[in-house]
């Protein structure tokens, strides 16, 4: 019992944020912002592998 | 009730004498979406873009996020806390939910500029909102599950907003036991539920064409004996109908 206390505490961490001007956010949530507005515009930009063979 | 020859694919389905509720349900479900509809072999060019694969990413996720969930639950919190491997399967059921609501975002954002609810497609824009918005809350009880102080605070940051909002004594975030039952079985049920819908209705309706391809697609024109325009030059004639799934 007391390993799994000492385990689950040691998961915990501050985090880093990241503010301006009042506004303020942690970083795995800024990431994973960016990621999805990279991922949205490579899927406009990029090609399709195999997209001109296709039917 | 008189036996009936099963229709074969595509074949329309004439069945005037079912008169049992069983037989009327299956003649519905046959119309709304026939064998080569639900399960196609082929799909129209356009779909051979990266703006159709996120659905089928979250999807992926989604499943990963089953089988890991079950593998947790069954060996318990004292496994995933203290040892390696449960530590592991936690981390990916963890990286499952991150990408499958990072999937579901960019795939929501592109259908959205899409206008993906056009040609009849406003229940499956709906059933998607619906599966976003109980995948937060399945995602909200995971958090809460950590059983650490970030899912205590969690806990208490939240429990005034629910009960502001009446729903405290059914959804109760100190209540470990009971966000537990919601969280590995009726929530994932729902979400399971409203995804396994917006795919069939995806299937049912097709899925939807780039704006730009509208009214002048060759492939949406298969039901014309002959096309308004030709199709591409790297197509074969038969595109025209491969494109059965779209209306």
């Amino acid at each position: 019992m007391t390993g799994w206390l000492v385990a689950s505490v040691g998961t915990v961490g501050d985090g880093t944020y990241f503010g301006w001007d009042g506004f303020t956010i942690q970083s795995g949530n800024l990431i994973v912002i960016v990621v999805m507005i990279i991922l949205f515009v490579l899927a406009l930009v990029l090609p399709f592998p195999g997209g001109k063979r296709r039917k | 009730m008189t036996a009936q020859a099963t229709p074969g694919p595509g074949t329309p389905v004439e069945e005037p004498d079912a008169h049992t509720w069983t037989g009327r349900a299956r003649r519905w479900l046959l119309k709304k979406l026939p064998p080569d509809k639900l399960l196609p072999e082929d799909q129209p060019s356009y779909v051979a873009s990266w703006a159709y694969v996120f659905g089928m990413g979250a999807i992926a996720s989604l499943l990963w996020i089953v089988i890991s969930g079950i593998v947790l639950g069954l060996n318990g919190p004292q496994w995933y806390h203290v040892s390696s491997l449960g530590n592991f399967v936690n981390s990916t059921h963890l990286w499952s939910v991150e990408l499958f609501f990072i999937f579901m975002v960019v795939h929501l954002w592109l259908k959205f500029w899409m206008a993906a609810w056009r040609g009849g497609r406003v229940l499956t824009w709906i059933t998607g909102v619906i599966s976003f918005v109980v995948s937060i809350v399945a995602a909200f009880t995971g958090y809460l599950l950590q059983t650490n102080f970030d899912s205590q605070w969690i806990a208490f940051e939240a429990k005034d907003a629910l009960n502001a909002v009446g729903v405290g004594a059914w959804f109760n975030v100190a209540n470990v036991g009971q966000l537990f039952t919601w969280h590995i079985t009726l929530l994932p049920l729902a979400v399971g539920a409203v995804v396994i819908l917006h795919v069939l209705l995806v299937r049912v309706h097709g899925v939807v064409p780039p704006l730009e391809a509208a009214e002048s697609d060759a492939q949406l024109l298969h039901n014309r004996p002959e096309p308004a325009e030709p199709p591409e030059p790297t197509a074969p004639p038969e595109t025209a109908e491969s494109g059965g799934a779209v209306r």
